[in-house]
Formats: structure tokens, C-alpha cells, sequence
């Protein structure tokens, strides 16, 4: 006897419903940049790292409020009493408690008969949250899963550092989840190795530090760019053959290819690397920066709205970075 | 072969080859920034199919020694 005749219940499988995304307003250009630094680059910089702008949250603004706005375009088009679930993915959260997601409960106007949880990680995070949401409704806990992606990384980049402020941009994402006949996320891969927990790191304001930090001081972000780069020309190209493999596919059977838009330099590394075709894989962070856990949702979004992807197509999604921790699956659109 | 070597670091730092000597030390190159050090890293990874751990190629100064390690490693 299968389960779905034990449980009398029909076993769900999972899909995307819709994205949305949204960004702060205040934009911080090449040119601006180029004026505070002038031994810098613009061109250079556009060039080989793929970045124009980046949008930052102002000073009031938070990864909350970037959500919640990403959220809000959603539920214009979706009915809010549908969903059961919330997974906010945040490594700057508003508060060290309470917890952002409740937060976002009220803020949206949600029920309170709802689950809602933040988590952290950074690059890696819509991956995962993909996945948290799928096991969710696959094992009937809930039907409608409103995952959140919000960061704000530019709090924690020091005035001075040239380097992470042209790389990282602040956003926040929306995207629901929702039961259907037939499991459009596939098979997942995972992978974590704390032993790069040192290479990216926010130090300060936390448990372990906040004896060392003087008033005046705030938490500063630290990487280790050419650290970061090495594991993720070591483990990304393995990672996605594995979940090629796991997903009982071959490489021509993927129609497009979104990887976490860390710079595009990584990106054509890796792609180079995988063997794919420059033209089904995803780079644009022209207009956004490295916006962490968003880029995906963001790219997927876009390649929606450009019609790079189109209904049924396999689509493969990888993140990866910070922790070290990295995902990555296979959708259907 | 060290010269195939100098040809590959100065194409991945945007130099002439001309001007790349074995016994430089490459940091001290007009070209050297962060993202140079990102396309050695990619050079060296598809040349040579290594990544050097960050503490090993902080020690490393020249040409030749980075030559020398990469052969040592490979």
C-alpha cells in the first residue's frame, strides 16, 4: 500500500507562483564612486565585475521594509488569507529579537493561524528556502509558502572599502510557493564547510563580540575576495553536475541557468568551467550589484518578464557563498 | 615551461609580455589590484587545474616562485 492510500491524502508536489521584487531607491552610481576613489576604475570595474549601480537602502531603511515591499506587489495580485507560511532569509535583521518574519505577519496584514521563521544565510539562501517551502508542502504542513529575501549588507560595509562598496547592492524579494499536481522544484544538492566561516564575516553587535565593541564603532563587513573565489571555482562546477545528475537530466536538457549573480568575472569563470552556453545563462547585475540571497529571485524575475524562460522550461539555480554554504536544484517553470 | 607561464600570467594581468620578467615580484606590477589577483586565480585554475590556498600565495613574491609552486602542486 502506498502512503497517499494510507494517509487517504494525495501526495502534493510544489511550484513558484510568483516573483516580485523590490529596491531601494537611492542608487550609488560607478561615477559616484570614481569621484570618492580616485585611483578607481568605473570602466575597469563595469567591465570585468558587470556593475553599473547599485541601489542602497537609506538610513531608515531596513531588510524588513525591502521585503515587505517586495511582498506588498504580491499579494496585489494573490489573496493573502491563502498563505499559511512565512520564510524570511536575512543576515541583517532588523533586530536580534524578535523575530523579522513575525514582523512581517503583521506588517502584510497576514493571519495569525500562520507558521513564520527567519533564517540565516546569505548567497546560498533562496536555495534553500526553495527547499524548506517544498518540504513544507510536501509533507502537507501548508499549502502557500511566502518566502522573503531581504538584505542590507551596505550597513555593514566600512566607508572606506572600495571594493565591497562597489560589489554589494541592497534588495528584498517575494516569491510564493504553492502545492500543485506536480513537483516543479526538483531534487536538491546541498553543501557547508564552516571552515570558510572567516572569509566573509560580520564581526561586532553579536554574542561573541559585543564586549569588544566601543559605542562608536559598527559592525564591519570583511572578505576575503580571492578566498571566496577559490571555493567556488572548487565547488561549484562538481555541484552542478551532481544535481544535473540527481535530477536524472543531461546538460542540453537544461534551457537556462541562473547562478547567484556574485560578479560576472565568477560567473563566466563558471560558466566557461561547466561547459554551458553563454546564451541560456543568466548575468545581469548591471543595475543591482551582488545583492546576496536576491539575486536569484531577482534574475528569475527578470528572465520571466524578458521571456528568457518560458513555461515547462528546466531551469537550473545555484547559490553559493557565505558560510560556506551552497544549493542547488532544478525547476520547473 | 616558465616562458608559456609568463605568456599566460601577462595575458591574465593585461600586460605585454615584454614586460614580465621571471624574477618580478607581480604585485608590484602597475596592473595589480583585486581583480587581478581574480583572473591569476582563473589562469592558474584552467591552466594548471590548482587553486592555492590564500596563506601559500601570500608567500609567494616572484614569477618564478608562483612558476615553482604551481609545479610543485599540479
Amino acid at each position: 500500500m502506498n502512503i497517499s492510500k494510507l494517509t487517504g491524502k494525495d501526495i502534493m508536489g510544489a511550484k513558484i507562483k510568483q516573483v516580485e521584487y523590490y529596491l531601494p531607491e537611492r542608487i550609488l552610481t560607478n561615477e559616484e564612486l570614481e569621484k570618492a576613489y580616485p585611483d578607481w576604475s568605473a570602466a575597469k570595474l563595469e567591465k570585468k565585475i558587470g556593475i553599473k549601480q547599485r541601489h542602497i537602502a537609506g538610513p531608515d531603511e531596513t531588510s524588513l521594509d525591502l521585503a515587505t515591499n517586495a511582498a506588498k506587489k504580491i499579494l496585489k495580485k494573490e489573496d493573502k488569507d491563502l498563505i499559511d507560511f512565512v520564510l524570511f532569509c536575512t543576515q541583517s535583521p532588523d533586530y536580534l529579537l524578535p523575530t523579522s518574519a513575525c514582523l512581517i505577519q503583521t506588517r502584510l496584514g497576514l493571519k495569525t493561524e500562520i507558521g513564520a521563521l527567519d533564517f540565516n544565510l546569505g548567497c546560498s539562501g533562496y536555495v534553500y528556502g526553495l527547499a524548506i517551502a517544498k518540504g513544507l508542502i510536501n509533507a502537507q504542513l501548508c499549502k502557500n509558502v511566502l518566502l522573503v529575501t531581504g538584505e542590507t549588507y551596505s550597513k555593514f560595509i566600512a566607508e572606506d572599502d572600495i571594493s565591497n562598496r562597489s560589489i554589494f547592492g541592497d534588495a528584498g524579494t517575494a516569491t510564493i510557493i504553492t502545492y500543485s499536481d506536480e513537483d516543479m522544484l526538483g531534487e536538491f544538492i546541498f553543501g557547508t564547510d564552516g571552515n570558510g566561516a572567516e572569509n566573509l564575516i560580520v564581526k561586532g553587535l553579536s554574542a561573541r563580540n559585543s564586549y569588544t565593541l566601543k559605542d562608536q564603532e559598527k559592525p564591519i563587513l570583511y572578505m576575503n575576495g580571492p578566498e571566496i573565489f577559490n571555493f567556488t571555482i572548487e565547488t561549484i562546477p562538481p555541484l552542478i553536475q551532481k544535481v544535473i545528475n540527481q535530477n536524472k537530466l543531461q546538460v542540453t536538457d537544461i534551457d537556462y541557468v541562473i547562478l547567484h549573480q556574485a560578479n560576472k568575472y565568477i560567473l563566466e569563470f563558471l560558466i566557461s568551467e561547466i561547459g554551458f552556453d553563454t546564451g541560456k545563462c543568466h548575468i545581469d547585475m548591471l543595475n543591482y550589484g551582488n545583492t546576496v540571497s536576491n539575486t536569484i529571485p531577482i534574475a528569475l524575475k527578470d528572465a520571466l518578464e524578458q521571456s528568457k524562460i518560458n513555461n515547462g522550461d528546466k531551469v537550473l539555480l545555484a547559490g553559493f557563498g557565505v558560510g560556506y554554504s551552497w544549493g542547488s536544484t532544478i525547476i520547473t517553470i | 615551461m616558465i616562458d608559456n607561464f609568463i605568456a599566460l600570467l601577462a595575458d591574465a594581468l593585461e600586460k605585454e609580455k615584454s614586460t614580465v620578467a621571471k624574477n618580478d615580484e607581480f604585485r608590484n606590477y602597475e596592473e595589480w589590484d583585486s581583480l587581478a589577483v581574480l583572473s591569476l586565480i582563473a589562469m592558474i585554475k584552467q591552466n594548471y587545474n590548482i587553486t592555492i590556498p590564500r596563506k601559500d600565495f601570500d608567500e609567494l613574491k616572484t614569477v618564478s616562485e608562483l612558476y615553482e609552486y604551481i609545479q610543485a602542486h599540479r
